[in-house]
């Protein structure tokens, strides 16, 4: 193994802390400087997580675990790259250039010290993707949460001060339900390490292991409170409607680090062995209230920034089913559902500030009231000659209406490509013999519903912006806003191009996350770099 | 012991939810320091009661009268962190007081 690309699993970690630590030290007027700082070191972060990316995904056979402070796997604290944390840092990166440039138009300057909390959540959310010690995904956990409390209160107001507040409520207690959580594993188990957890499970006895499930359980609750599942997330469309657009790009991730976790400990814990499929009810009957919560939630909006908050729960609520069903084929079409709707939200959250921008902040909500009611329908004489529809217009109503596309899960975006490599993987499972269940009919006709309850909901809102805006201003957009937008749709688009690849990857991915014995062995077989006394001088005497 | 721990934990606790369901924000953020306490002892516990044992490893001495000094090191990090994030919601709590004009968790005073 090539110990430069071994050093490069840190990598991620590293990059934006320095990064964020070098800007504290730049002077806060100097704004130009620290965009470009924090601009290059994502850049770089994106360039490292490709390469990751790349190594994994390629032929060598990758032994992606890093010993930190080269300590033995149990005992210290170990950092492991596989297939699907390589996926999830090339989507954060991927994620983070678009919203960083987005924010260097306007929102950057509209408080202090953005970038270096910006590069502080990056860190948090790679860290926690590449740790494989429950306590260090604690710490991670919390610094990304740190870093999304002040982004989310950038701009200040009091309407971002209020759901800040709910929001770090929520979350204060989640943190203390983790440690709970935490606490009460290592004490059954008496590791930490997920990889020697899982070896141990087999091992405990009977009693024990109720408590070792009841502390699984309790950090389900903090994975599902991020996630956003039905009866635990309404502290999110209100908070990710608040945040300023760029933050809200970038918050995007975050509930998928809640699917995240729950994905990695249900399949290397509960995946195989004597607590086998446990949680997943809760998953699958969770999914589905989520879904249907999202739903109504989608068409009940009245603004934009509201509608996206509630597909993130749809979302959300889709993969959570997904996690839930356990199914092979299902769960790799739920990866690829994965990257592309955090894609399309994350753009659809940068594209709402472009739209509604010059708009009256009530617009939307007095066009639906004006629709419901009916009584502000007065007969306008209308201008004979039709209104020139100007070129800001059509490039917003263009990604809008991609937006929509993505969301619904109509072709030819990769929306539909994921929603349909799900939907055929669920009626798949009835062509070999079995017919699908009364659970997998629900399913399937909620994600087709909660498709359609988008679309209905995005017409909507787009015809009463872009045909019929009360105001009809056109808003003022700059270049680097739009190009972040339509960078991320890019990329959705050439998901749906590369669809074979890509399901393959997720494919194998989920094949290899399904056989927990491939982690456990990677991690426990992980060899420590050899004292540097001891190899210089030759002797075994070296004391540890 | 182990009765008057559990019992402390179980009292804190219970105190803890009960001011975090309160809707006035300096009552929430007690709530969530007692809740942390609580959490903090729990942590202790989970190591196994001792009295007057270190965790130190010496020359002679049987593992059996050692502490474990995992939970211990993982407080250490609990107590940091939980008192960095609650300082914090405090500024927040100070700025919503601040533009609101009120500490109702929602902003606004209940209707009389």
């Amino acid at each position: 193994m090539n110990s430069w690309t071994h050093h490069l699993v840190i990598a991620p970690i590293l990059i934006p802390l320095v990064a964020s630590a070098v800007l504290l030290f730049v002077d806060e007027r100097r704004r130009t400087t620290k965009a470009m700082i924090s601009l290059a070191a994502t850049v770089i972060l994106a360039f490292v997580a490709f390469l990751l990316f790349r190594i994994e995904s390629g032929p060598n056979d990758f032994e992606g675990v890093y010993l930190l402070g080269n300590w033995a796997a149990p005992f210290g604290i170990v950092l492991v790259l596989d297939g699907l944390s390589a996926l999830m840092l090339l989507l954060t990166a991927l994620l983070a250039v678009p919203a960083l440039v987005f924010s260097m138009a306007r929102w950057h300057a509209v408080g202090a010290h953005f970038h270096s909390m910006f590069q502080l959540l990056l860190m948090g959310v790679n860290g926690a993707f590449l740790t494989g010690d429950l306590f260090n995904l604690f710490v991670f956990f919390e610094v990304m949460l740190a870093a999304s409390y002040g982004l989310l209160l950038h701009g200040s107001g009091p309407l971002r001060v209020k759901a800040g507040m709910h929001y770090i409520a929520v979350n204060l207690v989640a943190a203390l339900l983790f440690l709970i959580g935490v606490s009460l594993i290592y004490g059954t188990a008496g590791t930490l390490n997920m990889a020697d957890l899982a070896a141990r499970i087999p091992d405990i006895e009977p009693d024990r292991r109720m408590l070792m499930e009841a502390g699984a359980g309790i950090l389900g609750i903090v994975f599902l409170i991020k996630a956003g599942m039905w009866p635990l997330c309404f502290w999110l469309p209100p908070a990710y409607s608040a945040a300023s657009a760029p933050v809200a790009g970038i918050f995007a991730i975050m509930s998928k680090l809640g699917i995240y976790a729950i994905l990695r400990l249900t399949m290397l814990l509960f995946g195989e062995g004597p607590s086998a499929g446990f949680g997943n009810i809760v998953l699958l009957y969770g999914g589905m209230a989520t879904i249907i919560f999202g739903t109504i939630g989608v068409l009940a909006s009245q603004a934009l920034g509201r509608l996206a908050g509630f597909s993130v729960l749809v979302s959300s609520g889709t993969l959570l089913m997904v996690l839930g069903i356990n199914d092979g084929a299902i769960s790799s079409g739920g990866l690829l559902y994965l990257v592309s709707s955090t894609l399309s939200i994350s753009a659809f959250f940068m594209l709402i500030e472009l739209v509604e921008r010059g708009q009256d902040a009530g617009a939307n909500v007095l066009a639906v009231t004006m629709e419901a009611y009916g009584d502000a329908e007065e007969d306008e004489p209308e201008e004979a000659d039709g209104v020139a529809m100007p070129g800001t217009m059509a490039i917003l109503g263009v990604c809008f209406a991609a937006c929509a596309i993505l969301l619904s899960g109509l072709p030819p975006l990769s929306g539909f490509v994921a929603k349909f490599a799900m939907l055929s993987a669920m009626m798949g499972t009835g062509a070999i013999g079995v017919p699908p269940t009364a659970a997998i009919w629900t399913l399937i006709t909620l994600v087709i519903l909660s498709g359609v309850a988008a679309l209905i909901s995005m017409t909507r809102a787009g015809i009463r912006t872009f045909w019929s805006s009360i105001e009809g201003t056109v808003p003022r957009v700059l270049v680097i806003e739009i190009v972040p937008v339509m960078f991320l749709l890019l990329l959705t688009l050439g998901l749906t191009v590369q669809a074979g690849p890509a399901m393959q990857y997720m494919d194998s991915t989920i094949r290899t996350l399904r056989k927990p014995s491939v982690y456990i062995d990677a991690v426990s077989k992980a060899v420590r770099i050899p004292d540097y006394k001891a190899s210089g001088a030759g002797s075994e005497t070296g004391s540890h | 012991m182990e009765l008057i721990l559990s019992i402390a934990i179980g009292v804190m606790t219970s105190c803890g939810i009960w001011l975090i369901l309160r809707p006035r924000t300096y009552q929430v953020i007690v709530g969530l320091s007692l809740l942390s306490y609580a959490v903090n002892l729990f942590i202790f516990g989970v190591g196994g009661v001792k009295a007057n044992v270190p965790p130190i490893l010496g020359d002679g001495l049987p593992v059996t009268a050692l502490a474990d000094p995992v939970p211990q090191a993982l407080v250490l990090t609990a107590i940091v962190i939980g008192f960095a994030t609650t300082a914090l919601f405090l500024v927040v709590l100070l700025a919503s007081r601040g533009l609101t004009g009120n500490d109702h968790v929602d902003g606004r005073n209940e209707p009389r």
